[in-house]
């Protein structure tokens, strides 16, 4: 019999069932090991997915390779200044760092007020409804920065009400709550904001893991930011988006030497400017994605050999133990490989049924965890799944691995002759 | 059927060597049903495992049906022993997980037989030997009496040329062993070349031809008058 029709013939596997259900404990024991194996790497893998996809959530609405910088007060004396001095950005800076830094690609300059610690928010009044809202002045750019999804019907502000300082305003989706009845469209109508009226353009929907950003915030024009507060040409921080390909780091480290000669920084000074560079801690969290994955990889795969060593183990004492069984086979003209192939599919059929369980189990564990997982907003952990050349690659390692292992009991089951093999008792 | 000239057998042990056969010259007819006797350690269980194939003799020509028996590897005594013989044991050798039928139709599967067919004949053969009505049960479901004839429909099943039993009625009780051996002589009248190793006088008797061995040669061997075994059923 020539051995690959061995393999698809039913009374093969018949065999292979007989010998296999005839320990039922021992067989589920074994099958358990490698199960536990493909599981562990299975749920682990698929959990280090979750969270990197919970990352990238976390993230989706601000460009990858953008950063803050604001100023905060110094702490080296230079050029004739003394320490403690707040220095302020200014609209002018923004050409300055377009020019000095080819890497940038967009630049939005921000104001706000209620944000940061200092300024009182803005109130708005709509009809004898009074509350008070965070406001912030923005260019049309800052969208290419971070992105703000705006309802149907609205839209951002744009050059136009830039330009001629229009008093228009995108609402929070809490605001529209708050101050307009349910089926009242906003689109249109006026707030008072600071005693000023101001026409609603859109409603922004609120993102997760916009920073300081909430769902009640009011975006504004800047010009019409600045001749609301008289802010005149000061910013309060600027927005900053590199190119794909440029090193955020060296951006950000750029942008704040340029920004430290135009203010009159000492070079040296590392406390006179704050920042938050997004592309670098993005960095930083796919690093640590990474590395679960790899990691659960590592585990994972470990498991897996450990347990299809224990089935190489057990299918040995099997061995053992049929030695009568396997010599009278082999007395009624089993030949030597028919023995082997045989010893051998059980080690595979156990290894890929193990897989098999594992896998499902692994699947339904990842499938609790996200119905749990999937109301919280603030928990970085989103759809965990294991791609599919993944498992397939993990049952191919196992199936390999089941049989080199189940090539030390296949040989240990021809070693001995028939006539020994009677002999046992 | 079967002729053997001059076989010698011996066996290591340590750095002596114990030698077992020494010079087995012997000639079976086909049809014939011959006894092996001789007491423990006359080398009968070592010529029955060179006839067969289950054990290589030192010296010696062992020729069956006219094939000549010679530096086998495991695979082609694997063929002979499937095509050529059919072993009974003391012990009855049945696979316990598997049912009566199952066992009869195994030297079948290793025939490379179809399922139907494996089916068909093991449910034959059981019913040759009385235990059709038995073929779901496994044998720890069975007597001793019954095993041995499961074990001997099993022998029977992939129709050997010769059928070898080593001590068939070794482990079971006098009433049994009646059951046992006139089986095998039915069997053996309806054509069947059989070889009966036992150290029991009369079941030797119960055979056509006595061949006795001692240290390792023939002392002994004469035709005799079968005892027809009693069955009481």
């Amino acid at each position: 019999m020539n051995s690959l029709k061995v393999i698809f013939d039913v009374d093969t596997w018949q065999e292979i069932f007989g010998s296999i259900a005839k320990n039922k404990t021992r067989t589920v024991i074994t099958v358990i090991g490698v199960l536990w194996g493909i599981f562990i790497y299975i749920t682990l893998s698929g959990a280090a997915k979750g969270l990197d996809n919970g990352f990238d959530r976390e993230f989706e609405d601000m460009a990858m390779n953008s950063m803050f910088v604001w100023p905060q007060r110094t702490s080296v004396p230079y050029a004739g200044f003394k320490v403690g001095r707040y220095p302020r950005f200014t609209l002018a800076n923004v050409a300055q760092l377009k020019k000095k830094i080819p890497e940038i690609q967009y630049i939005a300059p921000r104001n706000a007020r209620g944000v940061f610690g200092g300024s009182p928010p803005a109130s708005v009044v709509y009809k004898e409804i009074s509350r008070t809202y965070n406001i912030y002045g923005d260019f049309p750019d800052y969208t290419k920065i971070s992105t703000k999804k705006i309802y149907k019907g609205g839209r951002f502000i744009n050059e136009q009400d830039q330009e001629n300082q229009r008093k228009v305003c995108v609402i929070g989706e809490r605001t529209q709550e708050e101050l307009f009845d349910e089926d009242e469209n906003p689109l249109g109508k006026y707030i008072r904001i600071n005693n000023v009226y101001f026409q609603v353009i859109g409603v922004h929907k609120y993102l997760e893991g916009g920073g300081f950003e909430s769902d009640g915030d009011i975006f504004i024009p800047f010009n019409t930011f600045r001749n609301l507060y008289n802010s005149g040409e000061e910013v309060d921080w600027f927005t900053i988006a590199a190119y794909d390909d440029a090193d955020v780091v060296a951006v950000e480290k750029n942008v704040k030497d340029v920004l430290k000669k135009i203010h009159k920084v000492a070079p040296e000074d590392e406390r006179a400017f704050g920042s938050f560079n997004i592309g670098e801690v993005f960095n930083r969290i796919s690093g640590f994605a990474n590395g679960m994955t790899f990691l659960s990889l590592v585990v994972g795969l470990a498991t897996i050999f450990a347990g299809v060593i224990g089935i190489g183990n057990i299918l040995l004492i099997s061995v053992k133990e049929r030695t009568k069984e396997l010599g009278v086979r082999r007395a009624l003209g089993a030949t030597p490989n028919e023995v082997r192939i045989q010893i051998l599919l059980e080690s595979v059929f156990l290894t890929v049924i193990a897989g098999v369980v594992g896998i499902i189990l692994g699947a339904g564990v990842l499938a609790i965890i996200n119905l749990f997982t999937q109301d919280l907003s603030d928990f970085p952990y989103t759809n965990p799944t294991v791609p599919i050349p993944l498992v397939i690659g993990a049952l191919t390692t196992m199936v390999l691995l089941g049989t080199l292992i189940g090539l030390i009991p296949a040989q240990r089951a021809v070693s001995i002759k028939p006539i020994d093999a009677l002999r046992e008792e | 059927m079967i002729h053997i000239s001059n076989l010698h057998k011996s066996y290591k042990m340590g750095d002596t060597s114990l030698h077992v056969l020494k010079g087995i010259d012997l000639q079976v007819q086909e049809g014939e049903l011959v006894a092996i006797m001789g007491s423990s350690g006359s080398g009968k269980s070592t010529l029955l495992n060179i006839l067969g194939m289950l054990d290589l003799a030192d010296e010696g020509e062992y020729r069956l049906d006219d094939v000549l028996i010679k530096d086998l590897t495991e695979t082609t005594a694997a063929n002979y022993r499937n095509q050529f013989l059919g072993f009974v044991f003391q012990s009855f050798n049945l696979i316990n997980y598997k049912n009566a039928l199952e066992n009869v139709a195994l030297p079948l599967y290793y025939q490379g037989l179809g399922r139907k067919i494996r089916q068909q004949k093991a449910i034959e053969y059981l019913d040759k030997v009385g235990l059709k009505e038995w073929a779901t049960h496994l044998p720890s479901e069975l007597s001793g009496g019954e095993k041995q004839r499961v074990a001997i429909a099993r022998a029977l099943a992939s129709e050997p040329k010769v059928l070898l039993a080593d001590e068939p009625t070794g482990a079971l009780d006098s009433k049994t062993s009646n059951e046992v051996m006139g089986l095998i002589q039915q069997i053996n009248n309806e054509g069947k070349t059989i070889l009966v190793v036992t150290h029991e006088l009369d079941i030797a008797h119960m055979c056509k031809r006595i061949i006795t061995l001692k240290d390792g040669v023939i002392v002994e061997d004469q035709k005799v008058e079968q005892v027809i075994a009693e069955v009481h059923v």
